[in-house]
């Protein structure tokens, strides 16, 4: 952490007030913010989705999406008021004075041009290099950014570039015009720990070399940690407050902020072990693949009654593929799948529909996974109706029960439509859903990694309760070592398409590990605030010694 | 780049064999339309042998594939056979006609294409503006109205003041600005009917784009609407825009008929048109087999442009 107190102020807003219309009214998404940024400065923004982190990040640029409006308050970067600015002059000042640096790399670069002409696009526009001399620039930040052949990447098209690179590619592209400030929207949410950690480092030297100020917006604490020199809290559109990021993680002084930190020590009681009796799923030296390519590569694995089984790994390590291979969407090439000791059909069109009521899925969008047309009565129904053939008040009344299963309560909740709903209330409609067939085996795909912090502990919980009222099994598939942490019996570490190591949790989180389950596991952000420092350290020390 | 040439090469053999599928189906309902050419050309007093050896001269007496078999082959060399009504080979007949449409085809798409995609443009734009709705209002009505009023309506003005002429006979000796000048109103026709649906079908692609994140982004580089809509929007919305103004395209070479009639045009589809009603089949044949192949190329081409203008599937990973 640097010691910014002396710098001169670059951006001040005061008395923030931005409202968002929904149908003919305008109602407040950001109700009254302060906020002061000094040269050089990174300004930690924090809270749950909806907070309204985003919307008063972009207004730090005088810019509003569409369908808001700045209704009140001043900006003010460096001695221009951002609101009373023509739009001209606010455009002259963004990509070239203050620059913005997106959630989804991928979606935020534009797939019909090459990465160098996108880099080049806000120098040679505002003025300020030639395109010859961007071209050679933009080679230089990537260097600095680390990304693999710095004078070829650039001319590459957005698809033909990994996520963690193109976020880099992306911090590159927000530099090159050497903003004074940068708005970072969640860089690192879209990514895997692994690559999160390359990102990290690489975004805060950077920011460091060239003295640039920014605001790092995300819902990660221990991320924020990491890159911040102050931390604000933002609940419902209002400051909860804000102190630099020692005192901020030693002591905060509200409830709502001592919430937020509790969240990651949560943790349900490890069961011991099973080793006798028949396990529900068992997956036995599978491989199976799409087209040529085998996805997954003699995998195995059981899990047994009232047992969470984790799944982890990163992206493209086969987690899901392993998941479709269970139910039946994936034939598998080689290996079986047994249920309760007698093997299924690979196919799920072989399968009977009793053996399709046996496992359940949740899937990790709840916002796709629910028909929008269909009331939670027909959603939940449904299966009900078709694996157990109930009908008319017996419907009903299973509907009703499902619902105050999953802590909703039924008079309200019945009649209403998916989009009347919040994600984690969404979410536990999905698990209603699965419940209704009542299955011995659930697969949770990513359940909670679109979910803030605390609602995803709320659905961590419920299906934990679950678990033990229904004897359930669970396979839990995330790339997520936290939520690991707090509901697996069980690990399995995938990469690659194989499983490196598994085991039971206890024994998964002591050394020694795998080389592969030690990576994952150090990369996962702590909430101190040197522990990225001290990590590079010490990666830099082996691979010295390596 | 050999993906593309593969593609193409499948594309045109899939061409290729819709165009054949296509003249089964053109010979079998030729051979439906009731009425019969012996009959027709000798008149209702001819005896029932006369019209037999009529017919054998013709070579109507044939068998149905064998006259399909014996048609395909002269076609795929370019000769269609001889004319029915007047002895004269259907190639011959064809050429200049074929040539005369595509002409009116071309100058109506010149005119009509940059017109349209520069309302499109402007209207995403001004999207909600009056100029946007100004504009959507007046392409609208003008595809609304069927093609003989919106001639009619040209005539009426741009023809009785003198203007321009309101018959458009042109010959192959007659110079090039000479026939622009003669075919103009055709041609301004032609383009009120087509830049309604390539218009909105621009506005709309580009539009669909700009809630996307990286034309936030371009917004937040402080790039101005304009290069927003041109550079970032347009080159990922050409897709539906390509299929749409080959689908305008072929519907200038093949759907021209009222306006052809009403300008006494000679184009292919007055030929077609008098054809029937004379029951010249082999003319009709040709002229739909060209008809068929002008839509097959022209979505083939479409197909191609789309696929060239997405990174993705030319730059693989």
């Amino acid at each position: 952490m640097k010691d910014t107190t002396e710098k001169p102020v670059l951006l001040t807003m005061r008395d923030i007030h931005i409202d968002g219309r929904s149908e003919e009214t305008w109602s407040p998404i950001i109700k009254g913010v302060d906020l002061t940024l000094r040269k050089g400065e990174v300004l930690g923004l924090i809270g749950e989705s909806g907070a309204g982190k985003s919307t008063l990040g972009l207004a730090a640029m005088g810019f509003t999406r569409d369908g808001c409006r700045i209704s009140g308050g001043m900006i003010d970067f460096d001695g221009i008021d951002l609101r009373k600015a023509s739009e001209t002059e606010r455009r002259a000042l963004r990509g070239k004075r203050i620059a913005y640096v997106a959630q989804s790399a991928a979606a935020s670069f534009n797939p019909a041009h090459k990465l160098i002409d996108q880099y080049s696009e806000a120098p040679v526009q505002h003025g300020i290099m030639s395109r010859a001399e961007a071209e050679r620039d933009a080679v230089e930040l990537y260097r600095r950014m680390r990304l693999p052949h710095p004078e070829e990447i650039g001319f590459r098209y957005p698809h033909q570039v990994s996520g963690g690179q193109l976020q880099r590619a992306m911090t590159a592209m927000a530099m090159s015009c050497r903003p004074d400030l940068i708005v970072f929207d969640e860089p690192t949410t879209a990514l895997d720990v692994t690559t999160q950690i390359e990102v990290l480092a690489a975004i805060r030297d950077i920011v460091a070399q060239f003295d640039t100020a920014a605001i790092y917006i995300t819902h990660d604490l221990a991320v924020v940690a990491q890159m911040a020199d102050r931390i604000k809290v933002l609940l419902r559109g209002d400051e909860v407050e804000e102190a630099d990021t020692r005192t901020m993680l030693s002591a905060p002084k509200e409830d709502y902020t001592k919430s937020l930190w509790a969240v990651r020590s949560y943790a349900r009681p490890v069961q011991p072990p099973v080793t006798e009796g028949i396990p529900v799923v068992s997956v036995e030296t599978v491989t199976a693949g799409y087209g040529a390519a085998d996805i997954l590569k003699n995998i195995s694995f059981d899990i047994h009654k009232r047992r969470t089984v984790a799944v982890v790994g990163e992206s493209g390590s086969g987690k899901s593929t392993a998941a479709r291979v269970i139910t039946g969407l994936l034939p598998p090439r080689q290996g079986r799948v047994l249920f309760d000791g007698a093997p299924l059909p690979a196919d799920y069109r072989q399968r009977s529909r009793d053996q399709l009521r046996q496992a359940q899925m949740i899937y990790q969008m709840a916002d796709t996974a629910l028909n929008p047309k269909l009331r939670l009565r027909e959603l939940i129904g449904r299966p009900a109706q078709m694996y157990l053939g109930l009908q008319g008040k017996a419907l009903t009344e299973r509907i009703r029960d499902l619902l105050r299963l999953i802590e909703l309560e039924p008079d309200t909740y019945i009649d209403r439509l998916p989009s009347e709903l919040s994600g984690g209330q969404k979410q536990r409609i999905g698990i209603a859903r699965a419940l209704a067939a009542e299955p011995k085996f659930i697969i949770c795909d990513e359940v909670t990694s679109a979910l803030d912090q605390l609602v995803a502990e709320g659905i961590l919980k419920l299906l934990d309760r679950l678990q033990s009222e229904f004897d359930l099994a669970y396979m839990f598939i995330t790339h997520d070592l936290a939520t690991v942490r707090s509901i697996a019996d069980e690990v399995v570490v995938m990469q690659n398409g194989r499983v490196v190591e598994q085991g039971p949790k206890p024994e998964m989180f002591q050394p020694p590990h795998d080389p592969y389950t030690e990576l994952l596991l150090s990369s996962v952000p702590e909430m101190d605030p040197d522990w990225l420092t001290r990590l590079l350290k010490e990666r830099e020390k082996k691979a010295g010694k390596g | 780049m050999s993906a593309i040439w593969t593609m193409i090469a499948k594309r045109l053999g899939l061409g290729l064999l819709t165009l054949f599928v296509i003249s089964v189906l053109i010979f079998g309902a030729t051979e439906l339309l009731p009425g019969d050419l012996a009959k027709n050309i000798l008149g209702q007093s001819a005896t029932p042998e006369t019209v037999a050896a009529f017919r054998r001269e013709l070579g109507l007496d044939l068998p149905a594939h064998t006259r399909y078999l014996n048609w395909l082959l002269g076609a795929v060399q370019g000769d269609f056979g001889t004319s029915l009504a007047n002895k004269r080979p259907i190639a011959d007949l064809i050429a200049t006609r074929l040539g005369n449409t595509l002409f009116l085809a071309l100058y109506a798409a010149a005119i009509s294409i940059p017109l349209s995609l520069m309302l499109g443009v402007l209207a995403a734009l001004y999207r909600n503006t009056i100029f946007d709705r100004t504009a959507n209002a007046l392409a609208l009505s003008s595809i609304s109205f069927p093609e003989f009023f919106v001639a009619y309506i040209l005539i009426f003005i741009l023809a009785q003041s003198g203007l321009f002429p309101s018959m458009s006979r042109v010959d192959p000796d007659t110079g090039f600005a000479e026939t622009l000048y003669r075919t103009f109103l055709p041609a301004l026709t032609l383009t009120l009917v087509v830049t309604a649906h390539m218009m909105r079908m621009t506005r709309a692609a580009i539009i669909n784009l700009l809630a996307s994140p990286y034309i936030e982004m371009a917004r937040l580089k402080g790039m101005t609407p304009m290069r927003v809509i041109l550079h970032h929007a347009l080159p990922n919305a050409l897709a539906p825009i390509i299929t749409v103004v080959a689908l305008n395209l072929a519907y200038l070479i093949t759907g021209v008929v009222v306006v052809e009639v009403v300008f006494v045009y000679p184009g292919l589809g007055q030929l077609m048109v008098d054809s029937v009603a004379k029951r010249d089949f082999p003319v009709v044949q040709a002229v739909a087999l060209i008809f068929a192949a002008a839509y097959v190329l022209l979505n083939l081409t479409a197909d191609v442009l789309s696929t060239l203008s997405n990174p993705r599937l030319i730059h693989r990973k």
